[in-house]
């Protein structure tokens, strides 16, 4: 099992909906997010290229953030998943640091948070909240070592991209272009 | 666009900076994510809504926990207009019930001290004061004279009080500033209203020409997920817009036209497919009036010709024109939303409409489809008394208006003394008239002209604070309302049922019709004690049940008016005078107007101004969405989007502050941020509508950005339906604070 998001940049709009569903779901506090919309502009008037596009936690093979956390509260989970436990952070803002996507942020509460892939619907068969609701339908997740599912076959018949690839992380958040 | 990284950034930097303090709550509270845990596995119940934080009004499920708390809004599965997929607004939706900032009693105007203020008052106070003005009203002009203007799901409801008390004085903001336009030139031109949701077949379609439209900006639900279904299917997506938009990122062909040019272009693509003779010439032959006179009238409106107007190369608009021909009819241009631009904005929306007939996409696969809807029984009731004179009379010099017309409206009650159909009191129900309507200084003349004025709303916008009553509502997830009777491919029925109490002292506007109606005795029209009632006698006459409807939110019907699409062997009448498809409009010739539409120069902005554009936040809707505690965090300022080049020129820097003069020495209130950007043209600014609140109660969106509305001093009148045109206003950039001396 290796849990896997694909995006499809060419139907994300960049509307939020992903961001709004993932605060309600997991009770994200106003001002914070795991989840976020980025918008590239390249080209002068009137050639101009537009990616719009959800980014969140990569969860990556080799995360640095797993590697730095001096208490072990940053873990590789089933399926691949990075997730934090709250009550074993101190806290420290090492994983932020160490996280080329900046998918981190420190909860008021204290502890570090970020995107989990949803693991507590994944436990249920549902798909992330993000997932599941895009109007656009620009988001797929699955199992990539299961060869015939959905994103599979993308990455199989799609061009695609990952974002930093240059700091060697792995990760498993791919986008179509 | 959505929450930004950057804020995300400077509050995990701050949070750094309180580690300390972090650590020793950590201490405290050692299982943090206890209350997600708990929430998951929590007992939910869900109860059938349909959204109303758009006019798209997705039919959805609420989702309570064991307190009875709201925790979060899904799409219902069955639903055409959402597919189980709520937008960012409808996802965000219980922040309009947990907004801390809601209208939570009735208001009254008093005077303490010399100075205005609002006492809180009893319901029944606040009613029977109400009736009593109703009453003087009818008894000093007539009841014509008591105006409603209204959005949304509360309209209908304070209609039917309207109506029973004798004034169809009634108009709505979504009309003559909004699509009003769209429906008279389609109207013209194939017999019927776009109407709401639009019938386009965007899913099966080889090619979507957007016009102007902010598709994927304006999460309009349905459409934007069928674009996204035809960029699946391959479909080539053609985009006209001076801006950058999302739409115009996902097209084959952006065409980055000149603002105001739109019908040149429009004009040349005709001319296009008929020379080279590619127009669908067995739909024209077979189901349109005039094809020879437009022949005629387009043969000069070459691509040259339109290249001077438009900016767009002559090579484009044919190699364009080609691509919707090979895809005929499976092709749409889209009839757009809003669409009140330049005041020849229904003939703009004919020319669209003609296209639509030269590539016979109305009535095709891939083009437009006929919709159907269910029509709902009237819950019985007496005859409604017949008015003198209404929203007709008042538009009497728009011979093709179909609606009220608010802005006709705001003249008739300046002029109430001198005009026949003098307006002297208004209900404003679920629109804040201030930030939908152009000529803000007209509006307030008009409020200040009134005998009384009283507003229905769920939070304090501007225009609660001009009324003489407020009375709060509850919102959406609080109440029972109408049957939503949706017109799509086929016809469904959507319920709304509380999910949760009404919170404060809020009401809903069914029960507010009903109070103020038996206070002047039309008990007779409100024969129920809850709206529940209603519901019930209407869903068993559909045949089915509030019980079931509870349990399935929505249902789906077979279609019973015919086929989706024209059939070849069949013939096929059009609702238009001719029973055919009108390139030429005799309607149009014999009231004096053009009979196809032509192209005028509009104003261009003068030396150092800028054209001020404006559109959808994906995030938001209107001005009535941006204090809701979800979406304010996604988005609670707008920017003014200038061009690197223009920047350069005047030296802004990003996100500097500046203020906005138009051309008529408006200052905006607030200042605005800076966003440079490739994705606007130099001639041009762009603004997401309705931030710039100047209302304290609302305390996320008070003084956050500036308000597009109050710099719209300018209109160009739709002759044909009496639409404002909004998109001639011209600003000039202030990097000084003009209010440096003075307190707003």
């Amino acid at each position: 099992m290796r849990y896997a998001m694909v995006i499809d940049t060419r139907k994300c709009v960049g509307c939020s909906d992903c961001v709004v569903a993932c605060q309600t779901e997991n009770n994200v506090p106003h001002g914070y997010c795991k989840d976020w919309i980025t918008e590239v502009v390249t080209g002068k008037y009137p050639n101009l290229e537009l990616e719009l596009r959800s980014e969140r936690c990569n969860h990556c093979d080799t995360a640095p953030c797993v590697r730095c956390c001096p208490t072990g509260a940053s873990h590789i989970a089933e399926g691949g998943v990075i997730l934090v436990t709250p009550d074993e952070c101190i806290g420290c803002g090492a994983c932020i640091a160490s996280c080329p996507y900046d998918a981190r942020y420190q909860h008021p509460d204290g502890h570090v948070d970020k995107c989990t892939f949803c693991h507590h619907r994944l436990e249920k068969g549902q798909l992330p909240a993000c997932v599941s609701v895009c109007p656009t339908k620009c988001m797929y997740f699955g199992d990539l070592d299961n060869p015939n599912s959905e994103v599979s076959e993308l990455l199989k018949n799609r061009k695609y991209k990952t974002l930093a690839p240059e700091a060697g992380t792995n990760p498993h958040v791919f986008y179509l272009i | 666009m959505a929450t930004s990284r950057r804020k995300f950034i400077k509050i995990s930097a701050l949070g750094l900076g309180g580690l300390a303090a972090s650590s020793s709550l950590l201490g405290m509270n050692p299982f943090l994510d206890a209350a997600v845990k708990e929430n998951i596995t929590k007992k939910f119940t869900r109860t059938a809504t349909y959204c109303e934080v758009c006019f798209w009004k997705c039919a959805g499920w609420v989702y309570t926990d064991e307190q009875g708390e709201i925790t979060k809004i899904f799409g219902n599965e069955d639903d055409a207009h959402c597919n189980g997929r709520l937008c960012p607004r409808g996802t965000g939706g219980v922040g309009m019930y947990s907004d801390e900032d809601r209208l939570k009693v009735p208001l009254i105007r008093t005077t303490i001290d010399g100075e205005e203020t609002f006492r809180e008052a009893s319901w029944e106070e606040a009613l029977d004061l109400i009736a009593s003005k109703f009453k003087s009203i009818k008894e000093t002009y007539g009841p014509e004279s008591f105006a409603l203007l209204k959005h949304g799901s509360p309209g209908s409801h304070l209609e039917h009080l309207f109506k029973a008390y004798g004034s169809d004085t009634i108009a709505e903001p979504a009309y003559a500033q909004c699509r009003g336009p769209r429906e008279t030139g389609f109207g013209l031109t194939f017999g019927s209203w776009v109407g709401s949701p639009e019938p386009a077949d965007i899913r099966d379609t080889k090619c979507l020409v957007l016009i102007g439209s902010h598709l994927g900006e304006n999460m309009h639900n349905s459409p934007v997920q069928e674009m996204s279904d035809a960029i699946d299917n391959g479909a080539t997506i053609i985009t006209v817009d001076p801006r950058l938009s999302t739409a115009a990122s996902k097209s084959k062909h952006w065409l980055a036209i000149k603002p105001g040019t739109d019908i040149a272009l429009l004009l040349s693509w005709m001319h296009v497919l008929i020379e080279e003779g590619i127009y669908n010439k067995k739909y024209v032959e077979k189901y349109t009036l005039g094809f020879d006179k437009l022949k005629a009238h387009v043969r000069t409106y070459t691509p040259e010709w339109a290249y001077g107007i438009t900016a767009i190369e002559p090579a484009i608009i044919r190699k364009t024109a080609r691509i919707m021909a090979a895809a005929a009819p499976s092709a749409i241009i889209h009839p757009g939303r809003h669409v009140t631009w330049y005041g020849d904005d229904s003939q703009r929306a004919r020319a669209v409409a003609i296209l639509n007939g030269l590539l016979g996409s109305w009535g095709n696969r891939g083009g437009f489809y006929f919709k159907e809807s269910i029509k709902v029984p009237k819950y019985p009731h007496p005859e409604y008394p017949e008015p003198k004179w209404g929203w007709k009379e008042i538009g009497e010099n728009y011979p093709f208006a179909q609606m009220g017309i608010t802005s006709e409206f705001v003249k008739a009650t300046i002029e109430s003394e001198q005009t026949k159909y003098p307006i002297k009191a208004w209900m404003v129900a679920g629109t804040n008239l201030t930030q939908a309507l152009p000529q803000q200084e007209k509006t307030i003349e008009a409020i200040n002209a009134l005998d009384f004025m009283v507003a229905i709303d769920t939070m304090p916008m501007e225009i609660t604070g001009y009324a003489d009553v407020v009375l709060p509502e509850c919102t959406y997830l609080e109440r029972y309302d109408g049957i939503r009777s949706a017109a799509n491919r086929t016809p469904s029925i959507a319920v709304r049922i509380p999910a949760v109490k009404p919170k404060y002292n809020s009401k809903p506007a069914w029960w507010i019709s009903k109070q103020i109606g038996e206070r002047l005795g039309l008990s007779e029209y409100f024969k129920y004690d809850d709206f529940e009632e209603v519901i019930k006698w209407q869903l068993n006459k559909l045949g089915t049940s509030l019980d079931e409807m509870k349990k399935i939110g929505v249902k789906n019907f077979e279609r019973t008016s015919g086929p989706l699409f024209l059939e070849e062997d069949k013939k096929h009448e059009f609702w238009t005078p001719s029973g055919k498809v009108e390139f030429y409009s005799q309607e149009l010739a014999n009231k004096g107007f053009d009979p196809m539409p032509v192209y005028t120069k509009h104003p261009e902005p003068p030396k150092g101004y800028y054209r001020l554009n404006y559109g959808r936040s994906p995030v938001h809707t209107f001005s009535r969405t941006i204090n809701n505690p979800n979406l304010s965090d996604l988005k609670n300022e707008n920017t003014l989007w200038v061009n690197p080049k223009v920047a350069r020129i005047l030296g802004l820097k990003k996100s500097q502050e500046v203020w906005l003069k138009n051309q008529d020495n408006i200052v905006s209130k607030f200042p605005i941020k800076v966003r440079i950007t490739e994705r606007i043209r130099w001639d041009s600014v762009y603004m997401y509508h309705g931030f710039g609140h100047n209302n304290k109660k609302l305390s996320r969106a008070f003084g956050k950005g500036a308000s597009d509305t109050e710099l719209i001093s300018q209109t160009a009148i739709d002759p044909l339906m009496g639409g404002t045109g909004l998109r001639g206003n011209f600003v000039s950039i202030l990097t000084e604070n003009p209010h440096k001396n003075s307190e707003i």
